[in-house]
């Protein structure tokens, strides 16, 4: 069993921490960590709940692996209906929080109703309390690790918080964990946020003893691990350049968002690239990148540590940003970047440094910017509206947005709804990148059509992280499509999104899937968990997990017509790159895409679906 | 030719793999906490650093402890608790200047690196080769006894 | 050459293996006063728990050890020593001469002037024998009252405790182990060994001793209260064994002076150990540490000498570690802080764990622990390799736990 069998549930109203067994029927239908955490929330609340309600749920998950020495097995989920989607909301974070809880001897934590005053939760083994957080309200995810550490006089406590963005309701507000890891997307920290709950700190000393067969997970792991370090992207491309590496790469091939959307490919992607954060700088002659890093068991080590220019703009005056820590990746260099049309490294490495400071989604953030910026060029805000001048390109507007956000001031308060509110507030709805009103990721869903359908479909909202096709369309794995067809798109798009909840649930990083497929990774969990974990089930595992957050989505009031693209995808083709004349198909490919799942052209699963995944 | 645990900071990404290893071979579960091994992370300075036992040739915890319990093992050297005749008195644990001999309260006896009776598994586990198992003259094992030596040691050479 | 060991403790053990091992060639004597193998009275409190049998105390558990180092053994009390002679008189009226001598031999409990105190259920805790004869009247349900709440006091009650005793303790100070402790970790230790059900009596100590009429003994505290008792462990704490020296030339003060090279004031007399005084590591002041790991420092830097290899100790430094019924504690140097110098300390007694650390400008110089098991040496590493901690300073005012962290980053040590 790579289970503990036990949850810990928090009742914030009550002030209470109550242990229970895990449900095992369950967590043999979904696995664990996103899987079971969505069972769990979707049994425990109404759909229509408003996410900021004391009604609604918050669920911190480990998966069976979470905790082992399986590689990256070192991941907590935080489920929850997103305050920004509306949705079913599921973020996934590394770091060493998760394994923690694990190692206290818990599998998650559900976190219910809404404290009277701040508090956070102190878990150390069997011992659960919530204290009062009154002297950490206020305090950055940073000053909160920190002090709580402090005040626990134990450098080993791990620490997830949110900061100023989850208190001030910024609707894309993430949770921090280990200062530079985060459960970023949909809100999740904003529902944290509404509950007064500041941050949780665990300490776990019991281990993972409960493997089902030791020999044969040790032998299933190291073989596992092996294919990572054989595999060029994962075993090379990933630890010396990050998730960055992709930035030139998905630049030449015309699918690098920018502005807005407005074009495909940037001309200064090289100077925001992971070989730019290897120049020396001229300033002071050192790299921006000061070394890679692990979270909790990764071989991989794409994690990004980075020291800013203490010259630059942003930072000359604040030597507290002087110091090493969690540098660009991908996802953020490009939201804060190209999608604003900002060339400025050192500039993105500080927005993305008050990001983890104060608890925002960096891509959310950022493209939001990036709509903020086309509204001011087009006339429809002005300069005393959002209190600066905000070209597309201003690396000072970024920075001072960034800090205007993250404090709740000013025009920040507009760009802490996100772009679809904040678009439909000053009248162009259109001109908000987002799906079910959740920001785009890096890739132009025109020039690689497979990701437009999965940020389409994604039932958290527009991500890259459902079904990343993009690891076909662009990078051959398992097999190369042509990303412009949207032919095959809707069978690979379901394939990989199915694959993804089975890696998600399992506790590890959807990252070793540029290198593993399911079949690398059905005998850890074969070897770590009870009963029968088959390929065949696996994938029904998988799938399941899917119509589950369908039906929820569903009966939260969401219809087949939120899976859809912005008008700009639809009718503004690339202007340069292969793609050039190009849009989406994705209203070709839905279709497709609803049968293909088993769904009416509704979008709705139909019966014998839901009947053949015991739904 | 004896060998030694050689340490590379620079090539540590902090996964805590070797943690995992240490403690799964020694008590047979998964937990770091008990691992014998430990990577202590420098966050602003982009640092890791695993740190253990030396096996140092001045074996504090062995000339303190007061009932021939830690023993040199013949064959690779390394300084080895031997459960059966630790009291748990925990005089070693305040000998070492390295702190690299823990008491574990649960067990109460002490523990330390015992390189694993000559295949370490830290050093299988590690995934970028920043623990090695080398011949002891390639890892600056002298280095890091004189070291040792003058930082620690109560003597001195006159 | 031939050098004679005065006592057969840890010192006088490490002493003449390691003379062995750099004089091959020499003469080795090495004299004990007790029936009993070299052994170790650290591990007293373990036999009296049943952990382990009297050879699991024996220094060295090999048979035939001291034999195959040709380390002759004698059973043997000094009662004079000819310093110009070089000859060393015995009880037996045997005389022994020498050409270096190596003074071992330790300390003694000491008896404090209370009447009664001779009476035979008033019993030390120091050797096997008292060992035996504190288990034979430490039965399930006596009442023991055990006087001192110092090291020995303190590493001894859970054995008490776990052979079924109603203990009480006695301790003149305001608090457990004043003399190894802070007021604030002395006090944690006094409140949980009270939780494990010991009956602590501090600022008190013992008027009197008399013959009980229920019990052997009834003893009458300084506080005017009157307890009755099975037996009276006199843990008081101890003193050097120097009686022998009287009228030599070698100096003595607490205990025997000695210089950096363990040297006595008379060349070719070294001392080890607990009976030793020597310079301090900061103050230079001489100071008796009497605990293990020190007596093994002193032993292995007099033999080198001894044997012609001129060897000097940087200076000692005070270190303790003491497990009051699962209480951890420890402490090093100048915990109780310098003057002139800053430091910090926190607790948290509802788990257990309390940390001092006491600083002399950027030098840790002291510190005390209660509760901490992980790395806990490192301070001794810190203190004693007088790290300069720089920026690191600051970090341990805010977080004293981070002392691991500061001393790899000082240090470096294996980078």
């Amino acid at each position: 069993m790579g289970w503990n069998k036990k949850v810990l549930r928090v009742n914030l109203t009550a002030g209470t921490c109550t242990p229970e067994p895990l449900n095992m029927e369950w967590a043999n239908d979904y696995l664990g960590s996103r899987g079971l955490a969505s069972k769990y929330l979707v049994s425990e609340i109404d759909p229509k709940v408003d996410p900021l309600a004391p009604e609604n749920k918050m669920i911190m998950s480990t998966g069976p692996l979470t905790g082992t020495m399986a590689s990256t097995g070192g991941r907590y989920t935080v489920v929850t209906k997103g305050a920004l989607t509306n949705a079913i909301a599921c973020s996934n974070s590394g770091g060493f929080f998760g394994a923690e809880l694990k190692y206290a001897g818990w599998d998650m934590i559900i976190f219910e109703g809404k404290s009277p005053k701040p508090v956070y939760l102190a878990l150390e083994n069997d011992k659960a309390e919530l204290r009062d957080a009154a002297h950490l309200w206020g305090k950055s995810c940073w000053e909160t690790e920190e002090t709580i550490k402090r005040l626990h006089q134990d450098p080993l406590t791990r620490v997830c918080s949110i900061g100023g963005a989850g208190e001030n309701g910024v609707l894309y507000a993430g949770i921090i964990n280990d200062l530079h890891r985060a459960a970023g997307r949909s809100g999740v920290g904003t529902v944290m946020g509404s509950k007064n709950l500041k941050a949780v700190a665990i300490r776990g000393t019991k281990g993972v003893s409960g493997i089902r067969d030791f020999p044969a997970f040790l032998a299933a792991t190291t073989a596992a691990k092996k294919v990572l370090a054989d595999n060029a992207v994962t075993g090379q491309g990933l630890p010396t350049y990050g998730t960055q590496v992709l930035m030139n790469v998905i630049n030449e091939m015309g699918a690098l968002p920018t502005r807005n959307h407005r074009d495909v490919q940037f001309e200064d992607a090289g100077k925001i690239s992971a070989e730019a954060m290897h120049e020396k700088r001229p300033t002071d002659g050192k790299a921006h990148l000061v070394t890679n890093a692990a979270c909790f068991g990764c071989t991989i080590a794409c994690g990004r540590i980075s020291k800013m220019d203490e010259t630059h703009f942003s930072v000359k005056n604040s030597p507290k940003y002087w110091g090493a820590s969690g540098g660009l990746e991908y996802e953020a260099a490009w939201a804060l970047g190209a999608a604003n049309g900002v060339g400025d490294l050192e500039a993105l490495q500080y927005v993305n440094m008050l990001c983890n400071e104060h608890g925002m989604d960096p891509i959310s953030f950022g493209t939001t910017v990036g709509a903020a910026m086309e509204l001011f060029e087009l006339g429809i805000l002005s300069k005393e509206q959002i209190g600066l001048e905000a070209p597309f390109g201003s690396a000072e507007a970024l920075c001072k947005l960034a800090e205007m956000t993250a404090a709740g001031e000013g025009f920040g308060k507009d760009l802490a709804l996100g772009s679809a509110r904040m678009c439909a507030k000053y009248g162009r709805p259109d001109l908000s990148m987002s799906v079910k009103s959740q920001e785009f990721p890096a890739y132009d869903g025109r020039s690689i059509q497979g990701i437009g359908l999965g940020y389409a479909t994604s039932n958290r909202g527009a991500c890259h992280l459902r079904g990343y096709t993009v690891a076909s369309e662009v990078l051959g794995i398992p097999v190369k499509t042509d990303p412009l067809a949207t032919e095959g798109k809707p069978e690979l798009l379901k394939a990989f999104q199915d694959a993804t909840g089975v890696f998600d649930s399992a506790g590890i990083c959807v990252f070793t899937s540029f290198a593993w497929t399911l079949a690398d990774v059905q005998p850890q969990i074969q070897a770590a968990c009870e009963g029968d974990w088959s390929m065949e089930k696996l994938n029904l595992v998988g799938e399941r997990i899917w119509n589950m957050e369908r039906q929820f989505n569903l009966a939260a009031g969401l219809t087949g017509k939120d899976d859809d693209l912005p008008p700009r995808l639809k009718t503004e083709p690339c202007k340069t790159g292969p793609g050039k004349g190009v849009v989406s198909g994705v209203e070709q490919m839905m279709p497709i895409y609803y049968q293909v799942r088993g769904w009416t052209p509704e979008g709705v699963p139909e019966t014998a679906t839901l009947e053949r995944l015991g739904l | 030719m004896q060998k030694s645990l050689h340490i590379d900071p620079g090539k540590c990404t902090g996964c805590l793999q070797c943690e995992m290893a240490c403690s799964y071979e020694h008590t047979g579960a998964i937990n770091p906490s008990k691992s014998r091994i430990k990577v202590f992370d420098f966050e602003h300075e982009g640092r890791k650093v695993p740190y253990t036992c030396t096996q140092c040739a001045d074996a504090w915890c062995m000339n303190a402890c007061p009932v021939d319990a830690i023993v040199i093992d013949l064959i690779t050297g390394a300084k080895v608790v031997k459960e059966s005749t630790c009291v748990g008195c925990k005089v070693c644990t305040i000998a070492c200047p390295f702190g690299t001999i823990n008491y574990m309260a649960d067990v109460g006896k002490v523990q330390k690196c015992d390189l694993c009776d000559g295949d370490p598994k830290c050093v299988t586990a590690c995934p970028t080769a920043a623990i090695t198992y080398v011949d002891a003259d390639w890892t600056g094992l002298d280095r890091m006894r004189s070291w040792a030596a003058k930082a620690n040691t109560a003597a001195v050479a006159a | 050459m031939k050098h004679i060991i005065l006592g057969n403790g840890p010192a006088g053990v490490v002493a003449a293996e390691t003379l062995r091992r750099v004089a091959p060639a020499d003469d080795i004597l090495l004299v004990g006063n007790e029936d009993e193998p070299p052994y170790s009275r650290m591990a007293i409190p373990y036999l009296l728990e049943g952990n382990i049998d009297e050879a699991g105390t024996y220094l060295r558990k090999t048979a035939g050890h001291f034999a195959s180092l040709r380390i002759e053994q004698r059973r043997g009390r000094v009662v004079a020593v000819n310093t110009e002679k070089q000859t060393i008189l015995f009880e037996d009226g045997h005389f022994e001469s020498y050409d270096r001598l190596l003074i071992a031999t330790g300390s003694h409990p000491v008896r404090p002037p209370i009447p009664g105190i001779d009476l035979p259920e008033a019993q030390t805790c120091w050797t096997l024998e008292d060992a035996r004869a504190i288990a034979a009247r430490a039965q399930p349900g006596s009442r023991v009252l055990q006087l001192g709440a110092g090291f020995i006091g303190c590493i001894i009650m859970e054995a008490l405790v776990k052979r079924g005793v109603h203990l009480t303790v006695v301790e003149m100070g305001d608090r457990m182990v004043p003399r190894m402790m802070t007021p604030e970790a002395g006090g944690m230790i006094k409140r949980w060994v009270e939780k494990q059900g010991v009956n602590v009596v501090t600022k008190a100590g013992v008027d009197r001793i008399e013959k009980g009429q229920n019990r052997p003994l009834t003893v009458t505290l300084t506080t005017g209260d009157q307890l009755e008792c099975d037996l009276l462990i006199v843990a008081a704490g101890v003193a050097p064994n120097v009686a022998f020296l009287e009228g030599t030339a070698v100096h003595v003060a607490k205990g025997i002076l000695v210089d950096a090279t363990m040297q006595t004031s008379v060349p070719g007399i070294y001392a080890a150990g607990d009976v030793a005084e020597a310079p301090d590591l900061f103050s230079g002041r001489h100071l008796v540490s009497a605990i293990q790991p020190n007596a093994v420092d002193q032993a292995r830097i007099a033999a080198l000498n001894m044997a012609g290899q001129p060897t000097e100790m940087k200076g000692v430094l005070a270190i303790n570690v003491l497990d009051s019924m699962g209480m951890i504690s420890s402490s090093f140097g100048e915990w109780q802080g310098v003057e002139g110098g800053d430091g910090v300390e926190r607790a948290d007694e509802a788990n257990g764990r309390y940390i001092s650390l006491q600083f002399q400008g950027e030098v840790l110089v002291g510190a005390t622990s209660v509760g901490l098991t992980e790395h806990v040496g490192a301070l001794r590493g810190l203190i004693q390799g007088k790290t300069k901690l720089g920026a690191w300073k600051p970090k341990l005012l805010e977080t004293p736990t981070r002392f691991v962290e500061a001393y790899i980053a000082c240090q470096r040590p294996n980078s």
